[in-house]
């Protein structure tokens, strides 16, 4: 690699500050499994950081909490692995721990950190769409303090988040659970592991009394960025659980997903997956919600 | 930039280097420490031949990482494993016994970094099935072997390890 600068700051103020000191040449690394594999690969469109500010150090990044009336604390530098694998994750945001453990290899989950998943800002991102369909808030931290943004308004584009030079994704917050409620997230691809989704499918599915009471919906990897799918949502809310209602919500994801062709599948395909999983991907959640 | 100074422990002992910001772990495990088991295939965690076992020192236990990947400045105070801490007293660890038992070593190159995923996996997962083996080495390629005689080694050394 060409030679760069480096910081190891141990704090997110200090951090902060070192980034906006050092100006857009300066890039945070967490991980490193996206960042440091692109600065090998150096494709024409990358643009090479003079310096690097690792956050791999700042213990206020780290970690996971959960209580019945907060809701799930995740710190952004936690790692996929560790969210995959987290007891209270698996059992009440299942969806989430089914995302982070489909993202590259065992060794990727074990550097790679979910706030880096998210600010890579891939439409592809495993995270993404579960983020969304739990309604998460990702807390930023920069010059002027903290803010709290729903997940929704930070994807941009491919690639491009609403963070600004010198602000950092300090952790994600995400609502208690509500009863009643089932949550899957499936991908497809043509491998098991060591792949890109071609196309995602996250539901959250609360059930009463055999009616679906609220639904939340968001696909990956069909649009310039990772969306709800508000469509395939307001079919199902208010419907009862059943294959029709299923079959028109997939219907409406495919009708409002917009994907691109390239190496992975062509757009009429994803649109097919979109239809095919969605379906499959709400029907798993209503039984995960035990109706 | 200076040189930084890190602080490692790699197989037990414990060294002090120091590193060039843009040095990775797997090239400061090489060519500063001389421990050359540790393999750069790829050079971007695609191939896993790289692969060691890194215990940070706010991390609770291991974990099998790609060594390419890494910063070496990230490294300091971490402990590390490396296919040559595996064998203890002049024997080789079960895994390495069965990888040649089952032959399920062809050239050799992605050898060091399929037995480091394998122990590691076995590790955290003392029986596996066949499709957990096959997902512990999912970061792992190997262009000889075909992968059957890999799994079929996973396989013998958990039952080995499990039964002594």
């Amino acid at each position: 690699m060409r030679p760069f600068g480096y910081y190891a700051p141990r704090t997110l103020e200090e951090a902060v500050a070192l980034l906006r000191e050092l100006g857009e040449v300066a890039r945070p690394v967490a991980g490193g499994t996206d960042l440091v594999a692109q600065m090998k690969e150096g494709r024409a469109k990358f643009r090479y950081p003079d310096m690097l500010v690792s956050l791999a150090g700042i213990s206020e990044m780290q970690g996971i909490d959960f209580g019945e009336s907060a809701g799930l604390r995740i710190g952004a530098g936690t790692r996929l692995a560790d969210v995959a694998g987290s007891p209270v994750i698996r059992d009440r945001y299942r969806a989430l721990a089914d995302g982070a453990g489909l993202i590259g290899s065992v060794q990727t989950m074990n550097m790679g950190t979910i706030g880096g998943n998210i600010c890579n800002a891939a439409p592809s991102a495993d995270t993404a769409p579960a983020l969304l369909a739990y309604e998460a808030e990702a807390v930023i931290v920069g010059r002027d303090g903290r803010r709290s943004v729903p997940i929704e308004e930070i994807f941009k584009g491919p690639g491009v988040t609403a963070l600004e030079h010198g602000e950092l994704l300090a952790e994600l917050r995400l609502p208690a659970p509500v009863p009643n409620t089932g949550s899957v997230y499936r991908r497809h691809t043509p491998r098991k592991q060591m792949d890109i989704a071609v196309a995602g499918v996250a539901a959250v599915i609360t059930v009463e009394s055999g009616v679906i009471t609220r639904a939340r919906l968001a696909l990956g990897a069909v649009g310039p960025t990772p969306f709800r799918a508000r469509q395939a949502e307001a079919t199902l809310e208010g419907s009862r659980a059943n294959d029709d209602a299923f079959t028109r919500a997939a219907a409406a994801a495919a009708n409002e997903c917009s994907p691109i062709s390239d190496v992975r599948g062509s757009a009429e395909f994803r649109q097919h997956l979109v239809r095919v999983m969605t379906e499959t991907v709400v029907r798993e959640a209503v039984l995960a919600a035990g109706a | 930039m200076p040189k930084q100074i890190i602080n490692v422990r790699i197989n037990g002992e414990a060294h002090e280097v120091a590193v060039e910001p843009n040095w990775t772990l797997l090239e400061t495990i090489r060519e500063a420490l001389g421990f050359t088991g540790p393999k750069e295939g790829c050079g971007t965690g695609d191939c896993g031949a790289c692969s060691i076992i890194l215990r940070g020192p706010q991390d609770e236990r291991g974990r099998l990482l790609t060594s390419c990947l890494m910063l070496a400045p990230q490294a300091d105070g971490a402990e590390i494993t490396t296919i040559e801490g595996l064998a203890a007293d002049g024997t080789l660890h079960p895994v390495q016994q069965a990888f040649i038992d089952a032959g399920g070593v062809q050239c050799g190159f992605c050898t060091p970094g399929m037995v480091m995923a394998a122990t590691a996996l076995l590790d955290s997962n003392p029986n596996p099935s066949l499709e957990e083996i096959q997902r512990g080495l999912a970061g792992n390629l190997c262009r000889c072997t075909g992968y059957t005689k890999i799994f079929a080694a996973v396989e013998m050394a958990a039952q080995r390890m499990r039964s002594s």
